[in-house]
């Protein structure tokens, strides 16, 4: 694996992987992956369906914990803590690493309860005027709250796709979270909603550490800084977007870059 | 390797680039031949085919842009794209010296010759030989070789001060042939000019094989 897309001595790295390996019981889905994800950046994970690109954004935030049969090997160390430690509190670390998927999910309540819910069972605030200010803040970090402000009350099926889908971003914003990974977040939605969604990306990284897989290559090129691709659960290329997609190190990459296969 | 549309439109656009190529190597060839041979009839050639020329250019950036806007290329789809885009204008300005060369040419032929043309044939042929080379090594995308025409500027820069002394020289010694003497400084400066061109398609031949960029010290 050639990775020119370590990063360098001003960045800190948020997230480190090291020798990771993956199993859906006896079938290895990754090999021996190591990544450095820097704090503040957007990492785009791309590859072929079945790379294992969605199923290693998982091992994130221990996502995959829900599969019984699921196995890791490795450590993946966010802030020099290891999330697979024993006595990790998997709760917290989803907390802190939020997750927000290719189908918007809404809850079957209001957008304003949508928002609420997370700050409520996690007990992050202090009063319902403080409640408030967060389900505002957050639907105003998700570019939402502008468009929802005088309907806060109705249901969230109500919303477009789009704005459900930055309502699920919102949702994920309001527990504070530092990491965000986003698994295909604008496969769904048409081009003005993924170009909304991309706006935001770019936007939250100031505050976050984002990773997103995508299908949409022009989509890693337009909102990542650095592009990791992977093939047959292998990290083929880790690099600087820009280097990634005008002259990629490996023949691999440029192949899947370029169409000829995939 | 799967069949891919965009591999077509790319084959497409090389094939009209070389025949940009060749033509603009014939315009250079033939109004040097034009000037030395005194043959005005080609000369008027090389002018009438410039047009042909500049509708070359125009064809390849409509074709550049398309495959941009549609296909999206990426890594050396992208990199050859854009090589072509650069050189492209920079093959149609050589060919407008080429015209301006035979301009002067049906000038010179029309007076008597004040001197041989010896420097010129060793110009133009230092010049025809970087042109050719380095179109060649656009299509084999050889950066070695590009590299090296890159270094031959220099020849034809050393040619065109020996030939701007002499005729300096020659307007002193003889005030009645300097009209034709200016044309002949101008004809030199064309071929001095093209040598920097040929240079610059250097460059993109190396940015088309490594991606890098080696113009202005890189």
């Amino acid at each position: 694996m050639r990775s020119a897309g370590k990063p360098g001595k001003q960045m800190t790295s948020k997230i480190t992987i090291s020798n990771l390996d993956f199993y859906y019981g006896k079938e290895q889905a990754l090999y021996n992956i190591s990544l450095e994800i820097p704090e503040r950046e957007v990492v785009a994970f791309i590859g072929p369906s079945g790379c294992g690109k969605s199923t290693f954004l998982r091992t994130l935030n221990r996502m995959n914990d829900t599969i019984p049969i699921a196995s890791v090997k490795g450590t993946v160390m966010i802030d020099d803590k290891d999330i697979y430690a024993p006595g990790t509190d998997v709760v917290a670390l989803r907390r802190k690493v939020g997750m927000v998927f290719q189908k918007s999910n809404p809850f079957p309540k209001s957008i304003f309860e949508n928002v609420a819910y997370g700050i409520r069972i996690n007990g992050i605030h202090s009063s319902k005027a403080d409640l408030n200010e967060r389900v505002e803040k957050a639907l105003q970090d998700s570019a939402l709250w502008d468009e929802v402000k005088d309907r806060l009350k109705m249901s969230a099926f109500g919303l477009s796709g789009g704005q459900q889908q930055r309502l699920c971003i919102a949702r994920a914003l309001a527990v504070q979270p530092e990491v965000i990974l986003m698994d295909e977040p604008a496969s769904a939605l048409d081009p003005i909603a993924t170009q909304k969604i991309e706006e935001l990306i770019v936007e939250l990284k100031k505050q976050y550490t984002i990773v997103i897989v995508t299908h949409n290559m022009q989509q890693a090129a337009r909102v990542s800084d650095r592009t990791a691709f992977f093939m047959l659960g292998k990290l083929v290329e880790y690099n600087k977007t820009q280097k990634m997609f005008t002259n990629p190190e490996e023949r691999l990459t440029e192949d899947y870059i370029t169409g000829r296969f995939g | 390797m799967e069949h891919r549309i965009i591999d077509q439109q790319l084959d497409v656009l090389r094939d009209k680039i070389l025949l940009l190529g060749g033509a603009t190597e014939a315009a250079v060839h033939r109004a040097m031949q034009a000037l030395t041979e005194r043959d005005s009839e080609l000369a008027k050639r090389v002018l009438e085919e410039d047009k042909v020329i500049n509708q070359m250019e125009l064809e390849i950036d409509r074709m550049s842009i398309e495959i941009l806007a549609l296909q999206q290329p990426a890594a050396h789809d992208l990199r050859f794209v854009i090589s072509v885009a650069k050189i492209t204008p920079i093959l149609e300005r050589i060919a407008d010296h080429a015209s301006n060369i035979a301009e002067a040419a049906i000038i010179l032929n029309n007076e008597p010759q004040i001197k041989n043309y010896v420097d010129f044939p060793i110009m133009a042929q230092t010049a025809a030989d970087m042109l050719r080379t380095a179109l060649d090594a656009f299509t084999n995308e050889d950066a070695q070789i590009s590299r090296e025409v890159i270094k031959r500027d220099k020849e034809i820069d050393a040619s065109y001060h020996r030939v701007f002394n002499e005729l300096l020289e020659l307007m002193i010694e003889n005030p009645s042939a300097t009209t034709v003497a200016a044309h002949l400084l101008f004809v030199a400066k064309h071929l001095e000019r093209i040598g920097d061109y040929v240079k610059d398609i250097c460059e993109l031949n190396v940015y088309l094989r490594e991606a890098a960029f080696i113009k202005h010290g890189g």
